[in-house]
């Protein structure tokens, strides 16, 4: 399976060594063409705005909102969970508007309060170690939103269909069971569907 | 739960790469760098050319200044402190900033030693022109690293010889065996530990930005194409002539390195960059990179 990284800004190399990890193949996505290529994309952690502007000035939004409507899997981390949302507090305007949740920006606070934590994951068997960097949370899904793991009664990490997001940083360990996930959504994916 | 653990400060940084650190003055400064796209910002009371003009002692930002920068973006908010001022560097924690640059940009507190950061729960990033340099940083508790450059100049040839120092010593660590390896830490004045992680994994643990001297889309590309990691801008962008097209040239230039009609494109019309000063020009005193060493 060959897995993009949208390489627009933040933790791309992090990315395509886990995917590597997991048995994937990586490729840094830098223009809207590369979408054809690759069986599934992951949106890094990054800086959310900066990573949203520079998407609507490479004409990002719409190209992925009709590749992940094709069904194709989408994964975000951190800023890329914001980026996937429907609706944000605050005044940031939403991204993709993908996936049907409202998310909290910087929710736990400044880089001080950021931390790491063993936390149990829905159809993972024993607990990931997840890095929560100036995280956002999840504040509240729709019915079509499975929730995967809570934290302190918050929700941290969903999946609605082909698209699965987290509020911390799986790239940034050597656990890669979470890019496992995302690659077999990819070959599930693969298996319905003739091409991308 | 654990906060401050390695992974998270270092984390924080990774999470700055292919992004641009904008110096600002004001609140008002700060919120043109984050609708420009930057990753952070750096609240100063004087961007490092006008440190220069000034001259007498730099010193931390004032408190309200930078509390005012915090309130206004949702990006993370960067200061200084002095080398070696301890003080400086808790008060800026007891603030909430994210990120606190232990700069030789401004006067020195401390000739002989740094601060001791692995006693902070908030990262530091330094500056570094070589790589014993940059390991005797991360032994005190880095977690980001950035080129010296020559601060305040609007001349990247000082970055640049750092950039190249670092990387070329990098390749050469790679090559070296066991018990040349041993000799090599006593000569760097460093940890054999850290140097042995450099020579398996070819690269240094931690991020490391170009800063010092970037003035134009064009000098932020280079410094992409040398091997940084991203870019700090100082003096650069509040200093043109139109900061806000500035700024918004220097992110997309520093994303698309590599892509030269589209930095040709951001380039036009972006009025007069700053005035630029010939480093042979500067007395030794004068030279922000030999303070912390």
């Amino acid at each position: 399976m060959i897995i993009g990284v949208l390489a627009l800004q933040g933790a791309v190399a992090e990315h395509i060594r886990s995917i590597e990890l997991a048995g994937g193949q990586g490729v840094a996505v830098k223009k809207v063409e590369q979408l054809a290529e690759i069986d599934g994309l992951i949106i890094p952690g990054g800086e959310s705005t900066t990573i949203g502007k520079l998407m609507r000035k490479y004409e990002f939004i719409d190209a992925i909102r009709e590749y992940a409507g094709k069904g194709n899997p989408v994964f975000g981390t951190c800023a890329g969970l914001i980026v996937l949302a429907e609706r944000l507090e605050g005044a940031e305007e939403p991204h993709l508007r993908l996936m049907d949740m409202t998310v909290a920006r910087n929710a736990f606070g400044r880089q001080r309060e950021s931390f790491e934590t063993d936390l149990d994951v829905k159809g993972i068997d024993t607990p990931l170690r997840a890095v929560f960097i100036r995280a956002p949370l999840i504040k509240e899904v729709g019915a079509s939103v499975e929730v995967l793991s809570v934290y302190q009664g918050e929700i941290v990490t969903a999946r609605q269909g082909n698209l699965l997001a987290s509020s911390y940083h799986p790239e940034l360990t050597d656990d890669y069971r979470l890019h496992e996930l995302f690659i077999r959504m990819a070959q599930e994916r693969g298996q319905t569907h003739v091409g991308r | 739960m654990e906060t401050g653990t390695s992974r998270v400060k270092r984390g924080m940084a990774e999470m700055q790469k292919g992004g641009v650190i904008m110096d600002v003055m004001s609140a008002e400064q700060a919120k043109i760098a984050e609708a420009a796209g930057a990753t952070a910002v750096m609240a100063l009371e004087r961007v490092p050319s006008d440190i220069r003009a000034a001259g007498g002692v730099a010193r931390m930002a004032n408190p309200e200044l930078v509390e005012d920068v915090m309130k206004v973006v949702s990006i993370p908010v960067m200061a200084k402190a002095r080398i070696g001022h301890y003080v400086e560097a808790k008060v800026l924690e007891s603030l909430g900033v994210d990120y606190i640059d232990e700069s030789e940009v401004l006067t020195p507190a401390d000739e002989v030693y740094h601060i001791d950061k692995s006693l902070f729960t908030i990262p530091f990033v330094c500056g570094a022109k070589d790589l014993g340099e940059a390991l005797r940083r991360i032994q005190e508790g880095a977690s980001m690293l950035r080129t010296k450059g020559e601060p305040g100049t609007g001349n990247i040839v000082e970055a640049v010889r750092h950039m190249r120092i670092i990387t070329g010593q990098v390749r050469r660590i790679q090559n070296l065996s066991k018990d040349e390896l041993f000799h090599e830490a006593k000569v760097l004045g460093v940890n054999y530990d850290l140097l042995l992680n450099v020579h398996t994994s070819g690269r240094l643990p931690v991020v490391n930005f170009a800063a010092g001297g970037v003035a134009t889309p064009s000098d932020a590309a280079l410094m992409m194409h040398l091997g940084a990691d991203g870019v700090f801008v100082g003096s650069g962008i509040f200093k043109s002539d139109n900061p806000e097209k500035f700024a918004r040239a220097i992110v997309e230039a520093t994303t698309h390195y590599e892509d030269y009609a589209l930095i040709a494109r951001v380039s036009k019309d972006l009025g007069e960059a700053m005035k630029g000063i010939d480093i042979s020009k500067l007395h030794s005193s004068e030279r922000m990179q030999d303070r912390g060493l």
